[in-house]
């Protein structure tokens, strides 16, 4: 695995007059229902512990109330922390002075909001000029440079644009690229596509893929969607009332759901379309004919299969074949975890 | 049953004596101070006598055309300094020019000085619950406390003139502004201040580049409801000798002279609505980026 952007250790937040000496009380096991009945005080996060890699797309998934909003404000300190550790680069982000922490988020970390929070009296080409004013760079370069991410989000010709003369879309392009433009390695987008529509939301997550290719950020993504996740994500982690359940990749999550949360979760998402072949393959090399790479997807390794008219395939990952899958562990692999006994599936 | 029938109040000497004590203390502080206060204010005093006799001193028509202009820049309509320019002709035809000229002094004066003084004090009590907590009820006093009241001890430090019906206009024009300032800062979209926060602005980078821009109508109702306060209290400000409008009503008013008393009133009513409709358009020109709407 490469090596670890962000690291986060035994973070907790308790909101209320007392957290410090609450989070004892949860250490001991006091649960956020408890914790609220017993004590007025909100559980936000409970010893979160997450290693973030750097240059690849970390999902942190949950429902609403989960406390992935709090987590992600704790990374750049919006929200400072009861207790525990955040280190960026080696650097403790809870030990900066204000002015190290200003500098901090104007150079290291830039973020994309749920509604996208651009200024309102500002034209287009200011608002993803907007990092880079607050850094002092100087005008023309400003405007160079918000021009070039401008472009690249596609929003050519609408640099003198207010934003309430755009759509949601467009919006979020403008704040994806404002986020861009101050060229931070860490990028938080905090459910920075769930205002928007799902075909626009598709849009945007092909956007941020394409730009990812490109430019290698370490992109921490908070969404309550699940397929959105799957799709962009290449590490994920569940929470639920503030503490980690599961992290892993999305085949790992799909294929091995920690508890019954994550398999309520993953119960209803297209299996076909996150695992691979390698996930579904076993040992052996006496595939019949046809080669597949160990990332395709099932949904475009079977047709291929039933196309080439074999019920078997080597896997191959650089040029070596690592192992073999049949159609039967293919369909295996798309079924549900769960049986659903009771439910009719057969003609009787 | 005394004491139901009877209000257990203070005896009429205690009461009496005590209300000695309080005028004597503030005769010998306003002896012993009234001079050093008064020379405080002189820089504004000279001020005011130099603004006034500018504008009494410009020729007629080119103030006209400022005024014309000024309604232009503003407001950005036609129909608003037409307007303008009939009013203040109107006025000098009817032989009310230089006391409108004394109005205008003070008012543009009175405003400026609300303005500098209540937008600061403004942006304070945004920032702070404990201040705005404070600050709130002394707001509320200087709205509804009668004017006349804090004449009193105006007159008693500063005598009669420019200054201490300067002094007694702000007092009445001054809450609007602060009020406005306070509450458009503090409604400012608590995502965008986010935002800025986490691109890592500074205190003073969120308030001038998110804040203030922000709260601009705010503030500019503000402004526009200052204006029409400080005209409101012309009238009264010519009781301590302030020229102007205010000095021929006053006169109508104990005479008995309709005709003088609607005219000169009437030229107050056409000044508040020039100096209204100007600010309010340009207010509403400031927010033009909220209209929505494609393309353009």
């Amino acid at each position: 695995m490469s090596d670890i952007k962000v690291s986060i250790k035994n973070l907790y937040k308790i909101f209320g007059s007392n957290g410090k000496d609450m989070v004892q009380k949860v250490e001991e096991g006091a649960t956020k229902s408890s914790l609220q009945a017993e004590h007025k005080h909100v559980l936000g996060l409970n010893n979160v512990n997450i290693d973030i890699p750097a240059r690849r797309i970390q999902v942190i998934m949950g429902l609403s109330g989960s406390g992935k909003s709090t987590l992600i404000r704790h990374l750049n300190r919006l929200i400072e922390p009861t207790s525990g550790e955040i280190m960026v680069d080696g650097e403790d982000v809870l030990a900066m002075s204000d002015v190290e922490l200003r500098n901090f988020r104007r150079n290291k970390m830039s973020m994309v909001f749920q509604k996208f929070a651009l200024l309102p009296h500002r034209t287009v080409i200011d608002n993803v000029g907007y990092g880079l004013k607050i850094k002092g760079t100087d005008k023309a370069e400003i405007n160079e440079r918000s021009q070039k991410w401008i472009d690249r989000v596609g929003l050519s010709g609408f640099e003198n644009n207010y934003p309430a003369q755009l759509s949601g879309g467009m919006q979020q392009r403008v704040g994806l690229a404002r986020a861009l433009a101050t060229d931070a390695e860490i990028l938080l987008m905090d459910e920075a596509f769930s205002a928007l529509d799902p075909l626009i939301r598709n849009d945007m997550q092909d956007i941020l893929l394409d730009l990812q290719e490109e430019l290698h950020k370490t992109i921490i993504f908070i969404t309550h969607d699940l397929d959105e996740a799957l799709n962009i994500g290449d590490n994920i982690v569940i929470l639920r009332d503030g503490a980690v359940i599961q992290q892993g990749s999305p085949q790992e999550i799909v294929l091995d759901p920690a508890d019954d949360y994550v398999r309520d979760f993953i119960k209803d998402i297209n299996r076909a379309r996150v695992l691979d072949v390698s996930s579904v393959m076993k040992t052996g090399s006496n595939g019949t004919g046809l080669e597949l790479a160990s990332d395709v997807i099932l949904e475009l390794a079977m047709p291929a299969m039933i196309k080439a008219d074999v019920t078997s395939a080597n896997v191959m990952h650089d040029g070596e074949v690592i192992g073999v899958v049949t159609l039967a562990d293919m369909i295996g692999g798309i079924a549900r975890p769960e049986s659903h006994e009771g439910e009719q599936v057969t003609y009787r | 049953m005394e004491l139901f029938d009877d209000f257990p109040s203070m005896g009429r000497t205690d009461l009496r004596d005590l209300k000695k004590g309080i005028d004597f203390a503030f005769r010998d502080f306003s002896r012993d101070n009234g001079e050093a206060i008064e020379h405080f204010f002189d820089p504004l005093l000279f001020f005011m006598v130099w603004f006034e006799k500018l504008l009494m001193a410009t020729p007629w028509p080119i103030m006209i055309l400022i005024f014309a202009v000024l309604a232009w820049l503003g407001a950005r309509s036609i129909g608003i300094v037409i307007g303008t320019i009939v009013s203040f002709l109107a006025i000098g035809y009817f032989g009310m020019w230089e006391d409108t000229m004394a109005t205008v002094a003070i008012i543009s004066v009175a405003t400026f000085l609300c303005i500098g003084l209540g937008i600061p004090l403004g942006i304070l009590m945004s920032r702070s619950n404990r201040l705005q907590a404070g600050v709130t009820p002394v707001l509320d006093i200087m709205q509804t406390i009668p004017s006349f009241v804090y004449l009193i001890p105006v007159v008693m430090l500063l005598g009669i003139g420019k200054v201490p019906g300067l002094i007694a206009v702000c007092i009445y024009a001054l809450p609007p502004i602060v009020r406005l300032t306070n509450l458009g800062i503090r409604l400012v979209d608590k995502e965008v201040l986010e935002a800025a926060e986490a691109f890592g602005s500074s205190y003073r980078q969120k308030l001038f580049d998110v804040q203030i821009p922000l709260a601009l109508p705010n503030i500019f109702a503000g402004v526009n409801q200052t204006i029409m306060m400080a005209l409101a209290m012309v009238v009264i400000a010519s009781m301590i000798g302030v020229k102007g409008l205010g000095v021929p009503v006053l006169r109508a008013v104990s005479n008995q002279y309709l005709a003088l008393g609607l005219m000169n009133g009437l030229a107050i009513v056409a000044l508040a609505v020039i100096f209204d409709r100007v600010s309010q358009q340009y207010g509403k020109r400031l927010q033009k980026h909220r209209q929505g709407g494609h393309g353009v």
